[in-house]
C-alpha cells in the first residue's frame, strides 16, 4: 500500500515557538525532565541534540529559548495543519504532532501523478504558517516517515532497497516509548550490524526467538514490510463508545474530564474482549450540526493514558483553533471508535484491567501455555464456531494464542444442515454401520428413501440392537463443484435399546445409498 | 440455605453450611440431586454422558468462567453450544497421550473446571496429585466416561431411563429426551438422589444460547411432529 507522510520537522519546537511568540528560526528547545526532546534547527546548528542534557544545551547555545514539553500544545498546533491537509486529501491519520500519514493512491490518480499530490500537500501546509514541512512516499508508515525525513519519493515495490543502506539509527522514532530503543540498538550495533539492510537479511525466526516483539517489530520496519499486519483486524462495530454533552462543551478544562471518562471507558471495554486499539477515531458533533473527524495511528497499543492523551489533545485542538477551521459552536455528541484493534494475547498483561473475568482468562490463558510447553501448539485448542452444514465443518480449532478472525460464514443460512439437538460425539473414519429390514435384508436407500423399515442396526464392536424409531432419510448435498467430494449422501437419525441402565440409544448414521456408517452419537 | 429446592420424595435439602462463594453455578435441572447449593470448588465428579458433561460446563462459562476439555477429540462443539457452552472459553486438549497427568495438573491451576476421559487411567499416586491439587486450588475435576467407575470421587452423576421423542416410524427427528439423572456419593451425596429432566431438551438445552446452528424451541417442534 502506498503511503504519503508529511512531516514538520521540529514541530513541538516550532509550536512553542509560535505559542510563545518567539521566532521559529531562532533556537528554541523543548524539554522534558532536563532532557532535550526537540530543537529548531538554529539550535541544532549550535550544537544543540535529542536526549542531550538541559545544562550541556545551555552551555553549547546560550541564548537558547528552553519551554517544556506540552502534548496538548502540540495536538493544538497540529489541528489546522491536518485540516489544510484533509481540504486536498481525504482521509489523514495523525502518527504525532509534527507528523501526518495518508493512503497514496487516491490523491496520485486525482492530481495526476504521486509529485503532484505532494506538491499540493506542501502547498497546502505552508498555507497555514508551517514554513518548513516535508513529504515521502513509500510502501510502509515507517518508509514513508523515513522518505519524508529526506524528502524522497521511493517508487512502488523499492522500499526494502531504499531501507537497506540507512543505519540502524533511524529505528528510533520520537513517537514511541523511548527507554527500550537505545539498549536495543545499542546491542545491534554491537553485534555488527550497522545498517537496515544487515539487520533485514536475518532471519525472521532467529530474530523473534532472540529479540523478542521489540526485535520482531524492528526486522518487519527494516525489510520493509507492514508492521502487525497479521494480526490486524477491524472490529466488531459495538465496540465504539459515545457522549452526549447537555450543555455542549465549550471548555477545554470541560473537555478534559470528558475525554478521561471516555477514554477509561474505551479502554475497558477493548481490555474485557482481550482487545488494544492501534487506530483510534475521534468524532464531534457541534451544536450546528458540523462534523468533525480525527484518525489517530500509534505504531504501539494504546494504554488507558495513551488513549485519554488522545482525546484530550483532540478536543484540545478543535476548541482552541480560531479562524476557519474553527468549531464555531460547542461540542454536543462525542464519539470514540477503535477502527484498528489487536488481540492483547501478546501484550503485557498490566495492559488488561483488574476485573475478575480478564483475571479468569490471564490464569487460563497461563495453564494453556503451559499445555502447549508439554504438548506443543497444536496441543491446545479453543473452538470458533462458524459456518456449514455438517457439525464437523460448523466449528473450527484454532490453536490458543493464534489469531480468531470470526467466520463470516456463522451469518449466513445453510440449508439442508440438521436441526437441534447436534449429536454430542462425532464418530471420525467413517466405522461401518449394518442397517437390516424384518427379513435379515440390508436397507438402502432408493430414491430419497428407505427400501424397507429398520429393524435391526448393527454397530461396530456391539451386538445387533433392536431398532425403536427411525427418522426420514436427509440428503446432503455438498461441493458439487468438486469431483473429488461425494457429492450426495444422507443422513438418517434412528433409535435403538440398549441393555445398560442408561435406555435408549440415539445414533446419526451416514450413507452414501449402498452402505451405512455411524456418523455421530447423542451420548 | 435459603432457597428451596424442588420437591422431591425423600429427599432432604441441601446442607445448610455456608458455602456461598465456593461453589460455581449449576443448572436449575440439576440443582436438585447436588448434595451441594452449587458446583462444589476442589470437588471431584464422575460424568456418565457428554449432555451432562454441556449441562454442568454451560452455567460456569457463561458466567465468565474456564473449562478445558481433556482426551475427547470428538467431542462436538456445536452440541456443548447448544447446549449453553461459551465455547470460546472451554478450551480442548484432543490427545494429551502420555502426558496426561502433566497437562491436567497444569490445567487444574488456571481453570474452573478441568473435565477428563480416561483419568481412570492414570496411576494411582498420579490421580491422589491431581485431585489434591484441584481440591487446594478450588478447581472441579471431572471424569468423563460412560464406563468409569471411581471410588475417589466426591460425587457420582449418571443417566438412567433415557426415552427419545420426537423420532416415529420413519418421520420428524430427535427432539428432546426424558431422562432420569442420579447421583450418589460420599459424604454429604451419600443418600442417593434422583430427579428427571430433559437432557438434552428442545434446541439443545439453553434456548437462548444456540448460537449459530439452533434455530431455536419453537422451530423444532413444528416440523418434527408433523
Amino acid at each position: 500500500m502506498r503511503l504519503i507522510a508529511v512531516w514538520c520537522p521540529d514541530f513541538p519546537a516550532v509550536a512553542a515557538a509560535h505559542a510563545g511568540g518567539h521566532d521559529a528560526r531562532s533556537p528554541v528547545a523543548v524539554t522534558d525532565s532536563n532532557k532535550i526532546v526537540v530543537c529548531t534547527a538554529s539550535a541544532r546548528a549550535h550544537g544543540v541534540r535529542r536526549g542531550q542534557r538541559l545544562r550541556e544545551a545551555q552551555t553549547l547555545c546560550p541564548d537558547l529559548v528552553v519551554v517544556s514539553a506540552d502534548g496538548e500544545r502540540d495536538a493544538a498546533a497540529i489541528e489546522p495543519v491536518a485540516a489544510a491537509v484533509e481540504e486536498v486529501v481525504a482521509g489523514v491519520e495523525i502518527l504525532r504532532p509534527g507528523l501526518l500519514v495518508l493512503a497514496a493512491s487516491g490523491p496520485a490518480r486525482y492530481y495526476g501523478s504521486e509529485e503532484a499530490a505532494a506538491e499540493r500537500l506542501v502547498d497546502a501546509v505552508e498555507a497555514t504558517g508551517v514554513d518548513s514541512v516535508q513529504v515521502g512516499i513509500a510502501d510502509t508508515v515507517f518508509a514513508a516517515t523515513v522518505a519524508a525525513h529526506h524528502g524522497l519519493l521511493v517508487p512502488p515495490g523499492t522500499t526494502p532497497e531504499f531501507l537497506a543502506p540507512l543505519g540502524i539509527r533511524v529505528l528510533d522514532q520520537p513517537s514511541e516509548p523511548r527507554a527500550r530503543w537505545p539498549e536495543f540498538l545499542d546491542l545491534l550495533s554491537r553485534l555488527g550490524i550497522r545498517t537496515l539492510g544487515e539487520f533485514a537479511a536475518l532471519p525472521v525466526s532467529d530474530v523473534s526467538t532472540r529479540f523478542g516483539p521489540q526485535g520482531t517489530v524492528a526486522h518487519q520496519r527494516a525489510r520493509g514490510a507492514d508492521e502487525h499486519a497479521p494480526h490486524r483486524r477491524t472490529p466488531p462495530a459495538d465496540l465504539s463508545v459515545h457522549e452526549e454533552f447537555d450543555p455542549a462543551l465549550e471548555r477545554v478544562d470541560v473537555a478534559a474530564f470528558a475525554a478521561k471518562r471516555l477514554g477509561e471507558q474505551l479502554h475497558g471495554e477493548l481490555a474485557g474482549r482481550g482487545l488494544v486499539c492501534t487506530r483510534l477515531a475521534i468524532r464531534a458533533t457541534t451544536e450546528l450540526g458540523a462534523q468533525r473527524e480525527r484518525i489517530w495511528r500509534c505504531a504501539e497499543p494504546l494504554t488507558v493514558a495513551g488513549m485519554v492523551d488522545r482525546v484530550r489533545w483532540q478536543l484540545d485542538g478543535w476548541l482552541r483553533v480560531s479562524g476557519p477551521g474553527a468549531l464555531g459552536s460547542g461540542i454536543t455528541v462525542l464519539h470514540l471508535e477503535p477502527t484498528e484493534v489487536l488481540a492483547g494475547t501478546a501484550l503485557q498483561l498490566d495492559l488488561l484491567t483488574n476485573s475478575t473475568e480478564s483475571d479468569a482468562a490471564e490464569r487460563a490463558g497461563r495453564a494453556m501455555v503451559r499445555v502447549q510447553g508439554i504438548l506443543g501448539a497444536d496441543g491446545v485448542q479453543l473452538p470458533l464456531l462458524g459456518g456449514g452444514r455438517t457439525p464437523q465443518d460448523a466449528a473450527t480449532l484454532v490453536p490458543w494464542g493464534d489469531a480468531r478472525d470470526p467466520d463470516p460464514r456463522a451469518e449466513l443460512p445453510w440449508p439442508g444442515r440438521m436441526l437441534p439437538p447436534t449429536p454430542t460425539t462425532l464418530v471420525p473414519g467413517k466405522p461401518v454401520a449394518g442397517l437390516f429390514a424384518d427379513d435379515g435384508s440390508p436397507v438402502r436407500v432408493v430414491r430419497s428413501a428407505l427400501n424397507a423399515p429398520p429393524a435391526t442396526v448393527q454397530l461396530t464392536g456391539f451386538p445387533r440392537r433392536r431398532v425403536l424409531a427411525w427418522g426420514p432419510v436427509w440428503p446432503l448435498w455438498q461441493q458439487f463443484w468438486s469431483p473429488e467430494v461425494e457429492q450426495v449422501s444422507f443422513r438418517l437419525q434412528l433409535t435403538c435399546d440398549t441393555t445398560g441402565e442408561d435406555g435408549e440409544l440415539a445414533v446419526l448414521l451416514g450413507g452414501d445409498g449402498q452402505r451405512w456408517w455411524l456418523d455421530g452419537i447423542y451420548q | 440455605m435459603s432457597e428451596p429446592l424442588p420437591v422431591l420424595a425423600g429427599v432432604r435439602p441441601a446442607s445448610s453450611e455456608d458455602v456461598a462463594g465456593s461453589v460455581l453455578p449449576v443448572a436449575p435441572v440439576i440443582r436438585p440431586v447436588l448434595p451441594w447449593p452449587g458446583l462444589r470448588r476442589g470437588a471431584t465428579i464422575t460424568v456418565s454422558s457428554m449432555a451432562l458433561l454441556f449441562t454442568l460446563l454451560a452455567p460456569v462459562t457463561a458466567a465468565g468462567g474456564w473449562a478445558a476439555v481433556v482426551g475427547m477429540p470428538t467431542v462436538s462443539v456445536v452440541a456443548a453450544a447448544e447446549a449453553g457452552v461459551v465455547v470460546e472459553r472451554m478450551p480442548l486438549v484432543p490427545r494429551p497421550g502420555d502426558a496426561l497427568g502433566a497437562v491436567v495438573d497444569a490445567l487444574v491451576d488456571g481453570m474452573d473446571v478441568v473435565a477428563v476421559a480416561g483419568l481412570i487411567g492414570l496411576r494411582p499416586q498420579e490421580i491422589r496429585k491431581v485431585t489434591a491439587r484441584a481440591r487446594q486450588r478450588g478447581t472441579v475435576l471431572m471424569s468423563v466416561h460412560a464406563q468409569d467407575r471411581w471410588p475417589g470421587a466426591d460425587l457420582e452423576l449418571r443417566l438412567a431411563g433415557g426415552r427419545w421423542r420426537g423420532l416415529g416410524a420413519g418421520h420428524g427427528h430427535l427432539l428432546a429426551r426424558e431422562v432420569e439423572v442420579r447421583a450418589s456419593g460420599r459424604g454429604a451425596a451419600a443418600r442417593p438422589r434422583s430427579t428427571s429432566a430433559l437432557l438434552p431438551g428442545p434446541g439443545g438445552l439453553v434456548a437462548e444460547a444456540t448460537v449459530t446452528w439452533g434455530r431455536g424451541a419453537a422451530a423444532v417442534v413444528g416440523p418434527g411432529c408433523a
